[in-house]
């Protein structure tokens, strides 16, 4: 389509309705794609091809609008471009208003971050749109900081959210800001509440960028908001968003804003000017060899070979561990230190010492602190507590279920406990495990949160790679990995694992309320009784485990968390995988039955995308295990 | 073939707490009996006879507050000690007596030890940490008026004084401090004028103990990791680290370098007294006799150089008593 510069009074209202019906009917990209490059050259210094571009897209009737907008908006190079070519139609025009200002930031989530910075910048752009602007940010932070959105949209709406925000902030001065200063305030401290609640590690992590951000930008003296997480790809590109480039200089056609925002935001380190007069030289020579006699010749030295380093003995029995573990002297730090890191060793190598003391050892380690400086700790009260649970299991064992549900135990201790049940489950039905499980070991950000453990994400991946083993060479028989056989030892104790965590999750206490607010408890709870099943497997409890962890999904399957939710959708695979086929079919069926129809709807309308995908495995593993039957069984 | 080291050669018990501090005052020839001064954590300050080795009297002064710095002024008459109690007590001791003169009300909360310099007759000046955190200030004694108070520039970030020495090359000449901070640096002062003349830094760590050797223009300096560090003072009044010493254990409580500045002693939290060869720092001896950390160390002031004594007193409540190197 090529224009003539015919007369200023020539009307394209024709022009905008081919253009409207085109886009319409889904061709927006290729109409578009020719005629962006056009205008955006023929608009680029003259004005009348400006008016003549507004024009265009002001006579679009209303019912097409929406998808001419949506088009340019996503075809269009650069903020001024786009600002260029629809002037101020979001002004004019309500339709259009609507599809930027709310159905393409609030509705939708699934335009890419270049989209967005070309929006948000062109809003920014001319002072007729700049209220829009604000009020945009006002909306989008109502959204951010509104608890139920956080908790069941989806983390890919979130995170588009987020980064609309970063970007308005970005575009904002001064005085927008004072003026809406307040309100910023507001909704950071709402948003920041409901993010940390979360149970969802990424969920958690963007919401300490925003409010990082937020609080950056309105508090420009004065100590600012800082949280302790890891960086990775996405929080960095997210921090980047933060810094604008000015829209003048012509970014290339490919999503290239966010590596222009990056540049921005290296700030010129100011390298640090030394003060001081001197700082250490290097070696002088030492001149006074020539000079002098060397006189010291007449002092002999004495012997020194007895001058090594200093260590502290760690006591040799285990009941003169307990006594300086448990504080008689508390001056002896020292020796506090030794025997904190050589307990797991001795613990192992005195199997029947232990067994006398090891209720008493197990109390000791769950309320031993920290009582110096000791690299490593958690891990190393870790360990210990494992070597107990492992070298005495049964009534270690009942120790520790029965204190998960006891008075005045913090959160932090009662996730302890299921780790090292888990831990400990590990290590005595396959002593020679081959994955590599990551330790949990707690971080001590400088904001207190409770970090949860990625060790369910590796079992995710154990499990996983089962049930690929399992779908494609159902016939092939045994799996070629053989390892040395050992006895299972956690065959005899499993039940005493994992019967008494499931017993009371419905009966709350004054300090603890699994069923309300210590949800993330339950989560991890959830996830330690799929991978004490799964452990289980060829063990003779493993039925009945199946049928109780069956019972205890169903009465829990609509939680509104969704680190729950995951955890009893593995709790679900675990169960098919471990429990064998015959015993399912025939104690479970009606159970299972009643699950698939459960699990359908999860697949297709849960909005997590984990959770989604689980339930659909989940499907998968009951077909295969029900075609597995029908070819095994004769009739 | 070495042998092995020595024992001491006595035991001084009863302080009935952690010693910190000691003093020898053994100068006076003749009848005078040869002293030695401790203070405690416990508040006391035993007075040693160094001929029955028992204790002649104990000082109470500081209000049962540790003692942490204990000197002669000219002679065992007239005794200096600094407390937790905030306070420099100046006693009397002559003829018997044990009462305090004067005191001096700090305000230094820290466990910095004051330095000593006699200007004239009857005249000292001591250096000591004053209440504001990165001071030191100078008094003239015993008309407690102050002279400067030397004070680093403004984000110098130096930290707490923790040990000062105020020498001066001879009589005429300038008073100069030395003092080591918090921050692993040690800066040399010039009294008069209250101005830093020269500033290096020595430790990653803070500087524990230091020493100087007037003659040589050569200074030591212990801290709480594993290393010593020797450094000068050229004619620019510039210090220079000139080397480190690796030291088998981390922690350094004290160093005193023996008044004819052949051989150095220092002062370990591995329970241990090391000895060096000041020229080379060669080590000499590792002493292993206290069962708990060392913090202090001091050389005897004998006239006769073969009855030299190194005493060193430790967490344990002892102070062993060793002769070493008498013979030199």
């Amino acid at each position: 389509v090529c224009f003539i510069p015919g007369g200023l009074d020539c009307s394209i209202s024709f022009v905008s309705h081919v253009l409207g019906k085109v886009c319409v009917h889904g061709r927006q990209k290729e109409i578009l794609g020719v005629l962006v490059p056009h205008l955006m050259d023929l608009t680029k210094s003259d004005c009348i091809w400006q008016r003549i571009c507004w024009r265009l897209v002001e006579c679009v009737p209303d019912r097409w609008m929406e998808a001419v907008v949506l088009g340019f908006v996503q075809g269009a190079p650069s903020a001024d471009v786009l600002s260029r070519l629809l002037g101020n139609l979001v002004v004019k025009n309500k339709k259009a208003q609507f599809v930027v200002t709310q159905k393409m930031l609030l509705l939708q989530y699934g335009h890419t971050t270049a989209v967005l910075q070309n929006l948000l910048g062109y809003l920014s752009l001319d002072s007729l749109r700049r209220s829009l602007l604000l009020r945009v940010l006002q909306e989008l932070l109502e959204t951010w900081s509104s608890s139920s959105a956080v908790k069941h949209s989806p983390a890919e709406q979130q995170l588009y959210i987020s980064k609309a925000i970063l970007i308005c902030l970005s575009h904002l001065k001064e005085p927008e800001i004072e003026s809406c200063r307040q309100e910023l305030l507001t909704s950071m401290m709402e948003g920041v509440k409901c993010h940390l609640d979360s149970s969802l590690p990424q969920l958690r992590r963007l919401g300490m960028v925003v409010a990082e951000s937020i609080s950056s930008k309105i508090n420009l003296e004065g100590p600012v908001l800082k949280f302790e997480y890891e960086e990775d790809d996405e929080t960095r590109e997210l921090k980047s968003l933060l810094v604008q480039t000015p829209s003048f200089c012509v970014v290339p056609s490919l999503p290239d804003d966010d590596r222009s925002g990056k540049a921005g935001a290296a700030l010129p380190l100011v390298p640090e000017s030394n003060d001081k007069p001197h700082t250490a030289a290097p070696v002088m020579p030492d001149e006074e060899l020539d000079a002098e006699l060397d006189s010291d010749d007449d002092l002999t030295p004495y012997d020194m070979s007895e001058d090594k380093e200093l260590k502290i003995k760690a006591p040799v029995y285990i009941r003169d561990c307990i006594e300086v573990l448990t504080g008689s002297r508390s001056e002896d730090v020292d020796k506090w230190e030794a025997t904190v890191k050589a307990l797991e060793s001795l613990v192992r190598k005195n199997p029947a010492a232990t067994r006398e003391v090891s209720v008493e050892l197990a109390k000791l380690l769950l309320h031993l602190e920290e009582k110096t400086c000791i690299e490593g700790f958690v891990e190393l009260r870790q360990r210990a507590q494992v070597a107990v649970l492992t070298t005495d299991p049964i009534p270690v064992a009942k120790y520790l279920t029965s204190q998960f549900y006891s008075l005045n135990y913090s959160l932090r201790q009662r996730m302890d406990i299921l780790d090292v049940l888990v831990l400990a489950a590990q290590e005595l039905s396959c002593p020679k495990f081959h994955g590599k499980t990551k330790h949990s070991g707690a971080q001590k950000p400088c904001i207190q949160l409770l970090t949860g453990s990625d060790s369910s994400k590796d079992w995710r991946r154990i499990v996983d790679e089962r049930i690929k083993s399992k779908t494609r060479r159902f016939d092939m028989g045994q799996s070629h990995v053989e390892l040395t056989s050992h006895p299972n030892e956690f065959n005899s104790v499993a039940g005493h694992f994992f019967f008494p965590l499931i017993q009371h999750f419905d009966r709350p206490l004054t300090t603890f309320d699994l069923l309300g607010e210590d949800h993330l408890v339950l989560g991890r709870l959830v996830h330690t009784l799929a991978t004490l099943i799964y452990l289980a497997v060829n063990t003779v409890a493993v039925t009945a485990m199946g049928k109780a962890l069956l019972e205890f999904v169903w009465a829990l399957r609509f939680h509104t968390d969704s680190y729950v939710r995951q955890g009893l959708l593995s709790c679900v695979s675990s169960l098919l995988l471990s429990v064998p086929a015959e015993r399912i079919l025939a104690d479970m069926t009606e159970e299972l039955l009643e699950a698939q129809s459960w699990l359908g709807d999860v697949m297709e309308k849960d909005p997590d995308g984990d959770c989604r995908r689980l339930a659909l495995q989940n499907l998968l593993l009951m077909e295969n295990l029900k075609r597995n039957l029908k070819l095994s069984l004769p009739s | 073939m070495a042998l092995p080291p020595p024992d001491p050669q006595f035991v001084l018990r009863g302080t009935g707490a952690a010693v910190h501090t000691l003093h020898f005052s053994c100068g006076g020839s003749g009848p005078d009996i040869p002293l030695l001064f401790s203070g405690s954590e416990n508040g006391f300050i035993h007075v040693w006879n160094l001929k029955t080795h028992r204790v002649d009297s104990a000082l109470d002064g500081h209000g049962r507050k540790s003692v942490y710095c204990v000197q002669t002024m000219g002679g065992k008459d007239r005794l200096l000690s600094q407390g937790r109690d905030q306070r420099i007590c100046l006693w009397d001791l002559a003829e018997g007596r044990t009462s305090v003169t004067d005191s001096v009300f700090t305000e230094h909360v820290g466990f910095c030890r004051c330095s000593l310099l006699k200007v004239a007759q009857g005249r000292w000046l001591m250096a000591m940490a004053a209440r504001s955190l990165e001071e030191v200030q100078i008094l003239e004694l015993p008309s407690k008026t102050s002279v400067c108070t030397l004070k680093p520039e403004v984000g110098a970030k130096l930290g707490m004084p923790m040990c000062l020495k105020l020498w001066q090359l001879n009589c005429d000449s300038q008073p100069v401090l030395l003092a080591g901070y918090e921050d692993g640096s040690v800066v040399l002062w010039n009294v008069s004028m209250g101005k830093a003349l020269s500033q290096v830094i020595c430790h990653q760590e803070p500087v524990m103990s230091l020493d100087f050797d007037v003659e040589k223009a050569k200074g030591i300096s212990g801290s709480s990791e594993k290393v010593l560090s020797i450094w000068s003072l050229n004619e620019q009044q510039n210090l220079q680290v000139c080397k480190t010493h690796k030291l088998v254990n981390a922690g350094i409580s004290d160093i005193s370098i023996r008044p004819d500045k052949k051989i150095l002693a220092t002062a370990g939290w591995d329970h241990r007294i090391r000895i060096f060869g000041w020229k080379k720092l060669k080590p000499l001896a590792v002493l292993d006799y206290h069962t708990a950390t060392v913090h202090c160390v001091s050389f005897s002031d004998h006239s006769s150089p073969r009855e030299r004594l190194l005493a060193a007193g430790a967490k344990d409540q002892r102070i062993s008593v060793w002769s070493i190197y008498a013979q030199t």
